[in-house]
């Protein structure tokens, strides 16, 4: 064993989404500072395995903070207490020896809970089915260079491309509204001389699928900014009431 | 030495540049109609996967597309960091369709096709156009045009890019053009889906079985062709740059199955990774190669310095990739770089508390871009911290999003001290053994991206992996499919009551059983970390025939004791991880002993396959043109036994050289 941390963690429990659920308590010895948060969770699992208990459940991929599988609410924030990180990027030195920490899966009757901490997302793969695309078949395109795009505006649309999709947005606000998310993508594409053509009724569109699914409204607390691993900016939620309330005006869709 | 006659490429007839253009105008059509009423599998949605799903259902086929994970936008393509190489020419500086095909057959150590690299580099201009069309936000000049950068291996500025998170961008691409087609109804997507075989009927593929991840049931899903989109196998080594959940078993499955394995030996050590810090580490990250065009890599001149890299002065510093490839400097293969990395930490030149470690340095890129900014802005007298702290700006832009996870990584902050990087496995550039068509050896199954053998050769150009990808997905699977679907017209919809998929959901059902039962004392997760151990002491970076015959023995041990000691925890009738964890340690470990096997008969060394037995007096890589000029195509013959089925590459249009990039 090569940590020194001593950690108690309450861990939420759950068998699927019909049965209810609990917090268990576990120790857990010679954790090192160096470990990742998802890491330390490998090592609870082998102990569980060990004592023949069965080990807990939780989505992650990548392990690098990009692929947006990760989702622990870690002490009532999502990804934890450090900014712009996943629970993937999140590192045991932000603890102390001897802390108690507490994990939650995502909270919001839109991500129903599978097991554990591992809850269904596919909502969101539904709001971008919507509308969050572009309308072109393979082999359509013109030469990539006979659009510029200025730096600015190509800038702005990667910086609300840079969603990972993760839904600590949902997760953070306490509507559990996915604004951030629609609007993130929603503005990628209004910011972008390809996104125009289906610029209204993409708006029209993913706004209503995202109150088919069951996400709350928006109070501008600004929780889903804050707690996004990306930082995605809540510019983008006013550029989407932009585009809705536009869209809503002219258009005969929907 | 002939070609096996199990083996037919069906490369076209004519010139090089001619092959695909003609080829494409006369592969037979199918019908709107008819498309309607064909069936198409993908596994996968990566970038190959979710690209040829959303295409071929563009063209009216009917597409069921699967993935493990909860959405088809986590694929692993999504961490791909660098960019993605494309013969645009739009830098001005030489580039050609003909110079990226050489580019790539040369850095795959003369080990690919020359059809098929031709073919992608044809297509390469046509999937930026695509990318930029669907909404792909790539890096931009101020003039509002695409910018480029170089990656190893090419002395021209080829590479697009979308900050650090290109694969990302272009998944994302992929991924909503997938979801538009699941929106309007024509594919089916089957998210947390992991696909457990493949079902042949009377010596076609028709199909697969897959289990719903979250309620452990089997499922049979027929269709007319099958696409397996799955990646590579980089895992089978433990810690890798792949994700956790990437794994093998989907091509290992239709290697079983008759699918012929391509190269296995063939795998890619990355060389700017994050060193491994402790026995607990779970996965390694990688350094994007596009930090090779600023970052200079070193080790101190003295064995065992232990001042702190910034403390090091410049004469004390060995800068030895410029000093030994001074033509390419620290932007060689990949291979070579990590090679050469390895060569100086086992001289005990290396860094760090493990001393397994190389400098990657930015304090010349730091001042060079800090000057530039000052005579930008026409400041003459600009003092050193206002210099460096422009220059740090400079490099913000380009690297901040790597930078900042080196810093969450390691606690150290690279913009004061000197990174440290070691090489990891990364990419496998051997895979299914496909045609010219993309087809397996099972008529009906297809193989595309990472985890078909054909492009890259002994060892992968940067920036190369997004744009095969792609190329498959794209603009390759939509034509060559037509060769074999034409044919399939009047089969009918695939019957899943077929005896074959009675018999295959049954022999999947009796293995996950099998697996509950054994309760032994061993999870599956120490298997795989004892798999990965083998494989990176025999079978990594430096191979030889003791530690390779040695690696076959104990892998064979390790298999039989998985058998009858693993213990996964819980049942199969619910979400069970650990389940899917066992399941691909399973195959992982029979993968591990058909590389060991395929390193073991290559006796050369070539790309990233090193044996040391086979190098030059400066110890590069030594080939043998004469004896292994070949693709090894293994069939699977039973338990641990493999029949080699030899592919000749002839080179018709370019001429063999031994590499060098001094």
């Amino acid at each position: 064993m090569e940590g020194n941390m001593s950690l108690s963690l309450k861990v939420w429990r759950q068998s699927n989404k019909d049965t209810a659920g609990g917090f268990e308590n576990y120790k857990l010895d010679h954790v090192s500072p160096d470990m990742s948060f998802l890491e330390m969770f490998d090592v609870l699992n082998e102990q569980l395995i060990e004592e023949g208990k069965e080990p807990v459940s939780f989505d992650h991929d990548c392990r690098e903070g990009i692929c947006g599988a990760c989702s622990m609410y870690i002490n009532g924030r999502p990804h934890g207490p450090l900014r712009g990180v996943t629970t993937c990027q999140l590192h045991m030195r932000s603890f102390n020896d001897g802390d108690t920490i507490v994990v939650e899966p995502w909270r919001a009757a839109a991500f129903p809970v599978i097991k554990d901490l591992v809850v269904d997302r596919d909502a969101f793969d539904r709001v971008i089915s919507a509308g969050g695309f572009v309308s072109v078949n393979t082999g359509n395109a013109q030469d990539a260079n006979s659009l510029p795009i200025p730096k600015v505006a190509a800038d702005d649309a990667f910086a609300a491309a840079a969603c990972i999709g993760c839904g600590a947005c949902v997760a953070a606000c306490k509507n559990a509204s996915a604004m951030l998310f629609v609007s993130a993508k929603i503005s990628q594409l209004a910011l972008l001389p390809q996104g125009q053509a289906e610029r209204s009724i993409r708006a029209e569109k993913m706004v209503a699928q995202m109150d088919a699914e069951g996400f709350g409204a928006c109070t501008n607390t600004g929780a889903c900014s804050a707690e996004c691993p990306k930082e995605i900016s809540l510019e983008n939620i006013a550029r989407m009431n932009r585009e809705y309330i536009g869209a809503k005006f002219s258009s005969s869709a929907v | 030495m002939a070609t096996s006659s199990r083996l037919d490429a069906k490369i076209p007839q004519g010139s090089l540049e001619s092959k695909w253009s003609k080829y494409r105008s006369s592969v037979p059509l199918v019908n709107p109609a008819n498309k309607r009423n064909l069936e198409i599998i993908v596994v996968g949605t990566g970038l190959a996967g979710a690209s040829a799903a959303a295409t071929l259902a563009e063209l009216g086929y009917s597409v069921k597309a699967f993935c493990f994970q909860d959405s088809p936008r986590r694929a692993h393509s999504i961490a791909a960091q660098g960019g993605i190489n494309a013969a645009k020419n739009y830098q001005n500086d030489g580039d050609s369709v003909y110079r990226l095909f050489y580019d790539t057959i040369k850095g795959g150590d003369y080990r690919a096709r020359e059809a098929n690299v031709h073919r992608l580099a044809e297509v390469s201009g046509n999937i930026i156009d695509q990318c930029v069309a669907a909404g792909v936000p790539f890096a931009r000049e101020y003039g509002g045009l695409l910018s480029n950068r170089s990656f190893g291996g090419t002395q021209v500025q080829r590479t697009f890019y979308a900050a650090g998170q290109t694969g990302q961008q272009l998944l994302l691409g992929a991924y909503s053009g997938l979801q538009r087609q699941v929106g309007m109804g024509t594919v089916k997507m089957y998210n947390r889906h992991e696909m457990l075989d493949i079902v042949n009927i009377d010596g076609k593929c028709r199909g697969i079985i897959a289990r719903n991840l979250i309620t452990g049931e089997l499922e049979r899903h027929g269709g007319h062709a099958v696409l397996l989109c799955t990646g590579g196998y980089g895992n089978v080594f433990y810690l890798s740059t792949n994700a956790m959940g990437s794994n093998v078993t989907a091509a290992w499955k239709a290697h079983k199955r008759g699918a012929f394995f391509g190269n296995p030996c063939f795998t890619q050590i990355h060389p700017t990774c994050i060193p491994v810090s402790g026995e607990h580490q779970s996965k390694l990250t990688l350094m994007s190669e596009s930090l090779r065009n600023d970052g200079r890599i070193w080790v101190p001149k003295a064995k065992n310095d232990t001042r702190p890299g910034n403390e090091i002065p410049e004469n004390e510093r060995d800068y030895y990739l410029e000093r030994r490839y001074p033509a390419f400097g620290n932007l060689v293969p990949r291979d070579i770089a990590s090679r050469a990395a390895k060569e100086r930490c086992d001289a005990g030149y290396g860094v760090g508390s493990s001393k397994l470690a190389v400098y990657l340095d930015f304090a010349a890129a730091v001042e060079r871009y800090g000057r530039g900014e000052a005579s930008k802005n026409n400041i003459h007298n600009a003092s050193d911290a206002d210099i460096t702290a422009w220059g740090k700006a400079v490099v913000k832009e380009k690297y901040g999003n790597l930078f900042d996870m080196y810093k969450q990584i390691t606690g150290e902050d690279p913009y004061e001290v000197p990174m440290r990087i070691y090489p990891a496995v990364h990419y496998t550039m051997g895979g299914l053994w496909v045609d010219y068509n993309l087809m397996t050896t099972v008529p009906g199954l297809y193989a595309l991206g990472e985890a078909n053998f054909s492009d890259h050769g002994a060892n992968r150009l940067g920036a190369s992996a997004l744009m095969q990808g792609l190329a498959d997905g794209y603009f390759v699977i939509p034509y060559t499919i037509g060769a074999y679907l034409a044919s399939e017209i009047r089969t009918g919809k695939i019957s899943t009551d077929h005896e074959a998929f009675v018999k295959t959901e049954q022999e999947v059902r009796e293995r996950i059983e099998k697996l509950i039962s054994i309760q032994g004392k061993t999870s599956p997760e120490l298997f795989h970390r004892r798999l990965g151990k083998i494989m990176w002491d025999k079978c990594g970076m430096a191979r030889n025939e003791q530690g390779l015959k040695e690696a076959i023995v104990e892998i064979r041990a390790l298999r039989k004791e998985f058998w009858s000691d693993v213990k996964v925890m819980g049942t199969a009738s619910y979400f069970n991880p650990e389940l899917d964890k066992a399941n691909r340690v399973a195959d992982f470990i029979e993968l591990g002993e058909l590389m060991c096997l395929d390193a073991l008969t290559r006796e050369e060394s070539c790309g990233g396959h090193f044996r040391e037995e086979h190098q030059t007096e400066e110890g590069e890589a030594l080939r043998d043109d004469e004896n292994f000029m070949f693709v090894s195509a293994w069939e699977n013959k039973g338990t641990e036994e493999w029949e080699l089925h030899k592919e000749d590459l002839i080179y018709e249009n370019i001429k063999i050289a031994q590499r060098s990039y001094k």
